[in-house]
């Protein structure tokens, strides 16, 4: 795995790890921060695949083993920025602020949107692979008409990488040197499609082509992805162009609770990658070099395990929308043929009335 | 009076630049729009007078035009796409159909799609093939999409406005063979309805329906059967998606014929969609079955052989007589 391009800031082992180009800049409470973020991303990771086992949620996107590519990409963002995800960003979605109930309500399938993308600055998932990078360019062409100092960051992974959508952000990007960063978590998986199909170069070096930075970086090591992400963006917001992240991560679980991934790679392949967790490397790191002691591991547990209990109610009391609902925003004015169903559904007694 | 007398192409040139001096957050996007002035010229001298920023010449990639408008709506811009041709839409499908239809609806209200996609479209100029297609039914059967078509310089001058202004995402659909043809505009006066229907020629016999270039197909016909003793209404739909159907059903009430004119091939059409409603509306005037001339069901053909494609004044006159024919 380790190979030279490759930003690493922390050793599997917990190890630091020097960088010539590339210093981390946090500290003790900073690091403890992280560590927290990604062990209740985790926890609430976990107990959405048990709902959905249990037929509360239609579907789950697992991203466990991701949790330090998007905990630190997203922590990396700085509040007026923006953010574009596709389907997996639930680390991402949780460092902006999205509630976790509001997260899974597109899972339960109650809703195609599930919070306010203006609010929290992160917009809704996007499924069509690709199709969000971009809107991100254009909302980075905005940001530069409006003279703004703020910056794009948007998600995807190496499935989407070979999306046309994506290569024709990179183009516009490019030409409009938006400030646009484009993080591809690389989970080496695509369902059944192993990276190696969609390139026969690492992804990053695909920005050389496009006229704009790539940067390869472990994306099992939260330190280094901050790092790496917070210099982008920064980049980015001063004038200085497009960037393309590679985060070189592994996705432990299934593409979703409906795949199995059992039928397409070894156990052993996914054996190698936990030993690569991006959660114990920044636990040691904290107990060797910062002497955080085990009362403040089991707070952080322990916080965790609440917010599952939570989420738990939350989605248990998330009933079946009125089908009325189903007619709100498909248009913002007034359309004669959604009149027409909402008119039929009262009629037939399906709805009560509008909403 | 300020009424003024210019082709279709320059009338939507004014809409265009008139929209884009009232909300400095209006941006045009596409290929060749801004120092060629687009390969119609309908935007020609709006970048030498708005700036690049603003009539932005864009790579050549369909689904980035639609993909980043869809971006810059959410930032709070509204950007009129310039697709070149009909043909090459279908790289930006993907965009109109996931996205810009359903964004309003998936942000749950929070995200306004006002965005513009303007398509010449249909055929008449003698073009190779790609340029001369009519794709309107494919956007008007997405739900989160209104589709819209000129007929005359004045509505060119007007629905580009209006469609600029409107909160929901507009396919606008543009008769490219009338480009050249020039009409009166009234620059002042209150426009009609985007999504209204306009009653052209008034008649007793036959309605006759249709939009875009075969508005003044049509009218031709009427001009010739009113000649040979038939009276036909003739209704320019305008809006495709939503039909003004309360319109047209007066009209058919009225009449009790019907023949539904369009240059696309008729299945699944806008033409047989304006028949099943107004047969459901109209079943007790209707003297005869709604009658559709369409292109046919061909690839596009070359176009040296087009004007046998498209509708004529021949083929409306002939569905008008097949309708005459049914007694009742």
């Amino acid at each position: 795995m380790i190979d030279e391009e490759l930003v690493q800031l922390l050793t599997p082992e917990g190890l630091r790890n020097v960088n010539p180009d590339y210093e981390s800049t946090l500290g003790r409470d900073e690091i403890v921060g992280l560590y927290r973020d990604m062990v209740i991303i985790r926890r609430l990771c976990n107990e959405s695949t048990s709902l959905q086992r249990q037929g509360q949620l239609a579907l789950w996107a697992p991203v466990q083993g991701q949790e330090a590519a998007q905990i630190g990409a997203g922590r990396a963002l700085a509040p007026k920025d923006f953010s574009f995800p596709s389907y997996r960003e639930h680390g991402v979605a949780w460092c902006r602020g999205v509630p976790p109930e509001d997260m899974l309500r597109v899972f339960r399938a109650v809703t195609t949107g599930g919070w306010d993308p203006q609010k929290y600055r992160h917009s809704v998932p996007t499924v069509v692979l690709g199709n969000q990078t971009l809107h991100a360019v254009g909302y980075a062409m905005g940001v530069q008409r409006d003279g703004a100092e703020e910056a794009v960051l948007t998600f995807f992974g190496d499935g989407a990488s070979s999306q046309g959508d994506v290569l024709e952000s990179f183009v516009w990007a490019a030409s409009f040197n938006a400030p646009v960063v484009f993080f591809c978590q690389n989970n080496q998986w695509g369902i059944s499609t192993p990276s190696s199909v969609q390139s026969r170069i690492p992804l990053s070096h695909r920005a050389h082509g496009f006229g704009f930075p790539g940067i390869r970086v472990d994306g099992n090591d939260v330190l280094a992805v901050y790092e790496v992400t917070r210099r982008a963006l920064e980049n980015a917001r001063v004038g200085g162009g497009p960037t393309l992240i590679e985060a070189y991560t592994y996705r432990i679980g299934a593409h979703t609770t409906s795949d199995d991934p059992t039928r397409y790679r070894i156990d052993a392949e996914v054996e190698v990658w936990k030993h690569r967790d991006p959660l114990e490397r920044v636990k040691s790191l904290l107990v060797r070099e910062y002497k955080v002691n085990k009362a403040t591991f089991e707070k952080v547990a322990a916080e965790a395990e609440s917010l599952a209990l939570k989420l738990r109610d939350d989605v248990l009391a998330m009933g079946r929308p009125d089908p009325i609902t189903m007619f709100d925003h498909a248009y913002a004015a007034p359309h004669p043929l959604v009149d027409e169903g909402r008119r039929e559904m009262v009629e037939l007694g399906i709805s009560g009335g509008s909403h | 009076m300020a009424s003024t007398t210019m082709t279709m192409a320059k009338a939507l040139n004014e809409g265009l630049r008139r929209a884009m001096e009232k909300n400095p957050k209006v941006l045009l996007m596409g290929e060749d729009i801004g120092r060629l002035g687009g390969v119609f010229r309908i935007t020609d001298g709006l970048q030498k007078d708005f700036g690049e920023d603003r009539v932005i010449d864009a790579p050549l990639a369909e689904s980035a035009i639609v993909g980043t408008a869809v971006g810059l709506a959410i930032r709070g811009y509204r950007t009129v796409c310039e697709i070149q041709f009909d043909g090459f839409v279908y790289p930006a499908f993907d965009q109109i159909v996931s996205q810009v239809a359903k964004l309003h609806k998936r942000s749950e209200g929070v995200y306004t799609m006002g965005l513009v996609i303007r398509i010449p479209f249909q055929g008449g100029i003698g073009a190779i093939e790609h340029h001369s297609e009519s794709p309107e039914s494919y956007f008007a059967q997405t739900a989160g999409l209104r589709v819209v078509s000129c007929a005359t310089p004045n509505d060119a001058y007007w629905m580009i406005q209006q469609s600029v202004e409107h909160d929901d995402p507009i396919i606008f659909c543009e008769p490219k063979s009338r480009y050249w043809e020039k009409g009166e505009v009234d620059l002042e006066g209150a426009p009609r309805g985007l999504f209204e229907a306009e009653v052209r020629r008034e008649g007793r016999d036959v309605t006759v329906i249709g939009y875009g270039s075969s508005v003044k197909t049509m009218l031709r016909a009427a001009d010739t059967a009113e000649l040979e003793g038939t009276s036909l209404e003739v209704i320019d739909a305008r809006s495709v998606a939503p039909l003004d159907l309360d319109t047209m059903a007066r009209s058919v009430q009225k009449t009790g014929r019907l023949v539904v004119v369009q240059e696309a091939p008729h299945t699944a059409s806008i033409g047989s969609e304006i028949v099943a409603e107004l047969t459901e509306r109209c079943f007790y005037s209707l003297r005869a079955p709604g009658l559709r001339v369409s292109g046919y069901h061909v690839p596009y053909p070359p176009s040296r052989i087009e004007d046998d494609f498209r509708p004529s004044v021949d083929r409306i006159l002939d569905a008008v007589d097949r309708t005459m024919g049914y007694d009742s």
